[in-house]
């Protein structure tokens, strides 16, 4: 993590603050305040994981705390076991609800999983209310205080630490996970599926490691209420605090994760004062709060969609470039094929789309050295024919094999595992991400830790070569300038650049590139020639596909031309350019 | 300058932070058909979407010289109409619902009219009326896209690529229909990557690379210009 | 079980079923039109419902005066919006629609309140006094989110149920509240007693059924309101404005949410909240349909009222636990039918 002073020097000061708070004269129920937003906050953390990392979101959070503090009210008072064994209990609790029902909903839209928590937040609410051992609607009291050695957490200042320090820590470890190679998996998802699988992440996973977590973190902020209270009903772990969590979320900033509590303190505070003054102002008792709440959770989507905790950040920008180890182990890299040996091979590859014959029994190969160009006017079958190479499209029949093996129905993600990395004719960066972030995810695959290590920190190691890695990769193709701005700050040639970079990071046996000229201006069309040929020097070989016949011609050493699905000719540039199929299939009519 | 139906005056296009479109210039007369040609890339596309209001952008353009009114509904009312490179079909409606929306701004008694027309003109689509949109083929989709278009009763077509993976033949039926369209004063501003034929039914031609217009002049001259067919084919000592 | 027991709990659950129905398919209008998932459908039955108790009993409702804020709000943001581009005719047409129209409404339910009209005169103005809010939430909270993500319009959705639902609070009280039947009485179809309510209910059910078939087949807004949902892209080339398919679309929900309040009102003690427990039980049948398919939620959502009525016969405390629980198989079953995992 680099802070700058200021920001340091300003988390300094709340830490400060935060842990004299107790011992000056503040009335008590600040203190009660202040618990309630440091259990609130966890549950925010969790969900500016989900919503604002991931791009998923749950209204049943509420539930998941349910599971933390009944699994610790009940072990506690009927078993006699103690709070901190039970605390492992409650997180696994959390964790074990959260993955199956992850399963089911994260491969549907996105909104099935918000509206399945919905529905089953309100389920799990009256179940609850409904069950014996779990003291039906009146709960479970007699819950047994925090201790350690003979000091009880009784009071709401002495508790108030044990609350702070979860927090602290949850916030710490969340950010440590963000800032890995598991982290920038979970960020990615918000780029939309395809992208992430074909540089080697696993959709259905990451997804899933994020729901889990927020479950356990709300599982979490449950075991610590429970103590708090000593007694537990039905009432918190309803929809209604589910849609609060949600809100704290929105409110701090649905991707920052100190935003979380932010986000929590603004709630927790404003409820406690419309409760306050409200009813006088209207003149009865009642939740009025509700509908602030409904009009600030609009208000925010319409008027400040990164939430409030970003105008904060903005007064206090961060200026600081990740430092590259110099020193860090290189990665492992793949042997090199020996020149000439053949690659990647398609052998009669045909796809039909309904009636249409998309790709009409294609064959061509691309050995080791080579840079191979696929061209054709529009609609020729270049891309689906790419596609069925990638595995982003299967094949009717007919054969693609890489170095001898077959990669007909592999994922994407396993053909990219194989050494094949690819680029995206309308590129997919995250341009939120800085640009050695974005590079990094081509290494994806490269590196092997996993949630436990990036929390703990135990994979610095790697991710130090991981980051040398991209850097390298970024140097290589011209852009090591650029390695700390945001992705979003280039410009389309230095993107299609970027992309080529995040490709080598996965140390590719081939490189294909989808129209990497497509759009470009003349002068970037000539350095991007200028950098292909310099990759082949080095002993990369690419396929790349293209439309725009001038660029490929000076540079590839073999030209494959479809026209309607068909291979209409094959050969060196110069033969191609003569042939009379060719020239008609270009300019129409015959030439 | 008035009697021109349509002027582009120095039109800019970004995405994000990337400018796609540089400043784009063009004129037509009504009644005429103008091509665009080009790469893939060059913002053929983008031209077309700004123009018919899809996307931002900044410029000036002139319709029937007036400026043009500013939403995609209103230019539809003003007579413009767009059938795009995937021409975004109601597929799970039927052709005559298609054909029907077609002539969404327009009165009852003129929509019965234009259907007739359009039945006419496409009695392909009027055999596969009951048929939903999304079970034809690629050239009677490329059809029922022009058939929907003509119901609007546009004075401007902006047509982006009719020929776009259609078989030879049908792509000769289809700029058949495109260049008798004219005939009935309809005006057309046609891009497509098949250039000689697209130059062939044209009046006048645009070059357009890398969001600029390189070259512009009677599509006739265009067509026998040496240097376009470089600019498609590559001059092979160009590059080192 | 015995047969009465049966065929009693059947209607039961039909009838509730057929509710469920009307806001299941309003659920899908708006969904598969705006992409929006309009969680407060439900806010607008208890609306409903609420509006037409306090006719029965001869006092204003309180909701003709949450509309005329609203239309007043409605008003402003769109001065607002022209001072950029101003014209007499907008000004005129905003304040003809945000203005006179609910001040028209308001007018019409004093002047009805303490005269005690008919039922069938205290329906119509019910529905009078909800429908336009359609209009009004939409273009409050949902017309300057147009682009958002389906994610953001859903958490917006959340936040206008709440506001909604807070404001029904502040207007109805806390207490709940019984309208009178539409007619009452008992009818003996073969050996089985059926009531007059419940009579209403089918026969209100098949006529918005049937209404909604005929608009969407029969009419060019209708067809306008399907092809926005096949294709945006299409629908603004031929003309078609966002703006009005999806005024459209929460009008007619708003219309639905309306006359489901009056048709539940006789037959449920309805709360400030009792309509979001209503709505999701919608969304159940939403959701079984894929928020996609209207026969397939018409169909779900007589079967969630019949395994309501069943279950609240044999395990009543586990009812809502079931009811809501019935999404899980579901969703699992959506799971591993679909291919598509690509977000939007």
């Amino acid at each position: 993590m680099n802070f700058n002073s200021k920001r340091f020097s300003l988390a300094a000061g709340a830490l400060i603050l935060l842990a004299v708070l107790p011992m000056l004269p503040v009335p008590p129920f600040w203190i009660t305040l202040l618990n309630n937003i440091g259990i609130a906050s966890l549950v925010a953390i969790g969900l500016v994981l989900l919503t604002g990392v991931g791009g998923l979101t749950s209204f049943g959070q509420a539930a998941f705390c349910g599971f933390g503090a009944y699994t610790t009210a009940v072990l506690t008072t009927a078993y006699g076991i103690s709070p901190w064994l039970t605390l492992p209990l409650s997180l696994a609790m959390g964790a074990l609800i959260a993955l199956p029902l992850g399963l089911i909903t994260v491969r549907l839209s996105g909104h099935f999983l918000p509206l399945g928590t919905l529905a089953w937040g309100i389920a799990i609410y009256y179940l609850l209310g409904q069950i014996d051992m779990l003291g039906r609607h009146d709960g479970i009291a007699g819950i047994p205080p925090l201790s350690i050695g003979d000091h009880r957490f009784m009071s709401g200042s002495s508790i108030y630490y044990v609350i702070w320090t979860f927090v602290i820590l949850t916030a710490i470890a969340a950010q440590n996970l963000l800032d890995s190679r598991v982290g920038r998996a979970i960020r990615a998802l918000r780029g939309g599926g395809q992208a992430p699988e074909a540089f080697g992440v696993n959709v259905v996973r990451a997804k899933l490691t994020v729901f889990v977590l927020a479950g356990v973190t709300a599982a979490l902020a449950g075991w610590l209420y429970a103590h708090m209270q000593r007694a537990i009903n039905p009432t918190p772990f309803g929809i209604n605090m589910g849609i609060e969590y949600l809100l704290m979320a929105v409110v701090g900033g649905a991707g920052y994760v100190w935003g979380a509590i932010f986000g929590a303190s603004i709630v927790l505070v404003l409820k406690e004062v419309l409760q306050r003054y409200l009813p006088d102002l209207i003149g009865s008792t009642a939740n009025f709060e509700m509908i602030v709440f409904g009009i600030l959770l609009v208000l925010i989507l319409q008027f400040a969609r990164d939430g409030l905790w970003a105008f904060i950040l903005r007064l206090f920008p961060l200026a600081s470039a990740r430092k590259i180890s110099a020193d860090a182990p290189l990665l492992e890299k793949r042997p090199t094929a020996p020149q000439g040996s053949s690659l990647i091979k398609v052998e009669k590859a045909r796809k039909t789309f309904g009636g249409l014959v998309a790709v009409n029994d294609v064959s061509f190969e691309v050995t080791a050295g080579q840079i191979v160009g696929l061209i054709g006017p529009n609609g020729a079958g270049k891309s689906t024919t790419f596609d069925l190479i990638t595995g982003m499209n299967s094949l009717t029949s007919g054969t693609v094999s890489f170095a001898g093996k077959q990669l007909s129905g592999r994922s994407p993600r396993d053909i990219a595992g194989q050494g094949i990395a690819r680029t995206f004719q309308h590129p997919k960066i995250l341009p939120d991400m800085t640009v050695l972030e974005n590079v990094a995810l081509g290494a994806h695959q490269r590196g092997h830790s996993g949630v436990a290590k990036s929390i703990l920190r135990l994979e610095r190691g790697e991710e130090a070569s991981l980051l040398a890695e991209a850097a390298t990769q970024l140097e290589r193709v011209g852009l090591g300038e650029f390695k700390d701005r945001p992705a979003g700050d280039l410009a389309l040639g230095q993107i299609r650049i970027l992309e080529i970079a995040r490709a080598l990071a996965l140390d590719p046996a081939v490189l294909l590139l989808d129209e990497p000229a497509a759009g470009l201006r003349l002068g970037e069309k000539k350095e991007l020639a200028t950098l292909l040929r310099k990759l082949r020097s080095e002993g990369m070989s690419i396929l790349l596909v293209e439309h725009d016949m001038s660029f490929v011609m000076g540079l590839v050493d073999h030209l494959v031309v479809l026209d309607f699905g068909t291979l209409i000719a094959e050969g060196s540039p110069a033969d191609v350019r003569k042939n009379p199929a060719v020239i008609a299939a270009y300019l129409g009519g015959v030439a | 300058m008035t009697d021109m139906l349509l002027e582009v005056d120095g039109l800019h296009v970004s995405y994000g932070k990337a400018e796609v479109l540089h400043g784009i210039s063009l004129a037509m007369k009504p009644g005429s058909i103008l091509t665009v040609i080009g790469a893939n890339g060059a913002g053929k596309t983008t031209l077309l979407n700004a123009i018919m209001g899809l996307i931002p952008s900044t410029g000036q353009i002139r319709y029937n010289g007036q400026p043009i009114p500013r939403t995609v509904e209103a230019r539809v009312a003003a007579g413009l109409c767009l059938v795009p490179e995937k021409r975004e079909l109601f597929g799970t409606m039927t052709v005559e619902d298609n054909i029907e929306l077609g002539g969404f701004l327009r009165s009852k008694h003129e929509r019965e009219q234009m259907q007739e027309e359009v039945y006419q003109r496409f009695p392909r689509l009027a055999e596969r009326r009951k048929q939903l949109a999304g079970t034809l083929s690629g050239g009677e989709r490329q059809m029922l896209a022009l058939a929907r278009a003509l119901m609007s009763r546009p004075r401007l077509l902006l047509l982006d690529e009719p020929s776009l993976g259609l078989a030879p033949k049908i792509v000769a039926d289809i700029l058949q229909i495109v260049a008798e369209l004219r005939t009935t004063g309809v005006s057309i501003l046609l891009v497509e990557q098949n250039a000689r034929a697209a130059l062939e039914i044209a009046d006048e031609g645009y070059l357009v690379e890398l969001g600029e217009v390189r070259k512009s002049g009677p599509a006739a001259e265009l067509a026998n210009d040496p240097s376009l067919m470089e600019g498609y084919l590559g001059r092979q000592d160009s590059e080192d | 079980m015995d047969l009465t027991i049966a065929t009693f709990l059947v209607q039961d659950g039909l009838t509730n079923g057929a509710i469920y129905a009307l806001l299941g398919l309003a659920l899908v209008l708006v969904f598969s039109v705006t992409r929006v998932i309009f969680i407060p459908q439900g806010e607008f039955v208890a609306y409903g419902a609420m509006t037409l108790s306090f006719l029965d009993a001869g006092r204003f409702p309180p909701t003709a005066s949450l509309l005329l804020c609203f239309g007043c709000l409605v008003f402003l943001l769109n001065l607002w919006d022209m001072r950029r581009e101003f014209s007499v005719s907008g000004l005129a047409r905003n304040a003809l629609l945000n203005l006179a129209l609910p001040a028209a409404i308001y007018l019409l339910a004093v002047t009805l309140a303490s005269t005690q009209p008919g039922a069938m005169v205290k329906a119509l103005l019910t529905i009078l006094i909800i429908a336009p809010m359609g209009l009004y939430v939409y273009r409050i909270a949902y017309k300057p989110l147009a682009d958002a993500s389906v994610l953001v319009l859903l958490i917006v959705s959340v936040g206008v149920h709440l506001a909604l639902m807070g404001l029904g609070l502040v207007f109805f009280g806390a207490e709940g509240l019984r309208a009178k039947a539409l007619s009452s009485g008992m009818f003996m179809v073969g050996s089985f007693p059926v009531s007059a309510q419940s009579l209403w209910i089918y026969g209100a059910t098949i006529a918005i059924i049937v209404g909604l078939y005929f608009f969407f087949e029969k009419t060019l807004l209708g067809k306008a309101l399907r092809a926005t949902a096949v294709n945006r892209v299409g629908a603004r080339l031929v003309g078609v404005r966002t703006q009005l398919t999806g005024v459209t679309a929460f009008v007619l929900a708003a219309t639905i949410g309306a006359v489901s309040g009056i048709l539940i009102g006789p037959i449920a003690t309805v709360y400030y909240d009792t309509g979001f427990l209503i709505g999701l039980k919608g969304f159940v049948a939403a959701i079984i349909g894929g928020l996609a398919s209207f026969p397939v939620t018409a169909f779900a959502a007589i079967g969630v009222g019949i395994v309501e009525a069943f279950t609240s016969f044999y395990a009543s405390s586990y009812k809502e636990v079931i009811v809501f629980g019935l999404i899980i198989p579901v969703l699992v079953w959506l799971s591993i039918s679909t291919t598509v995992h690509e977000d939007e």
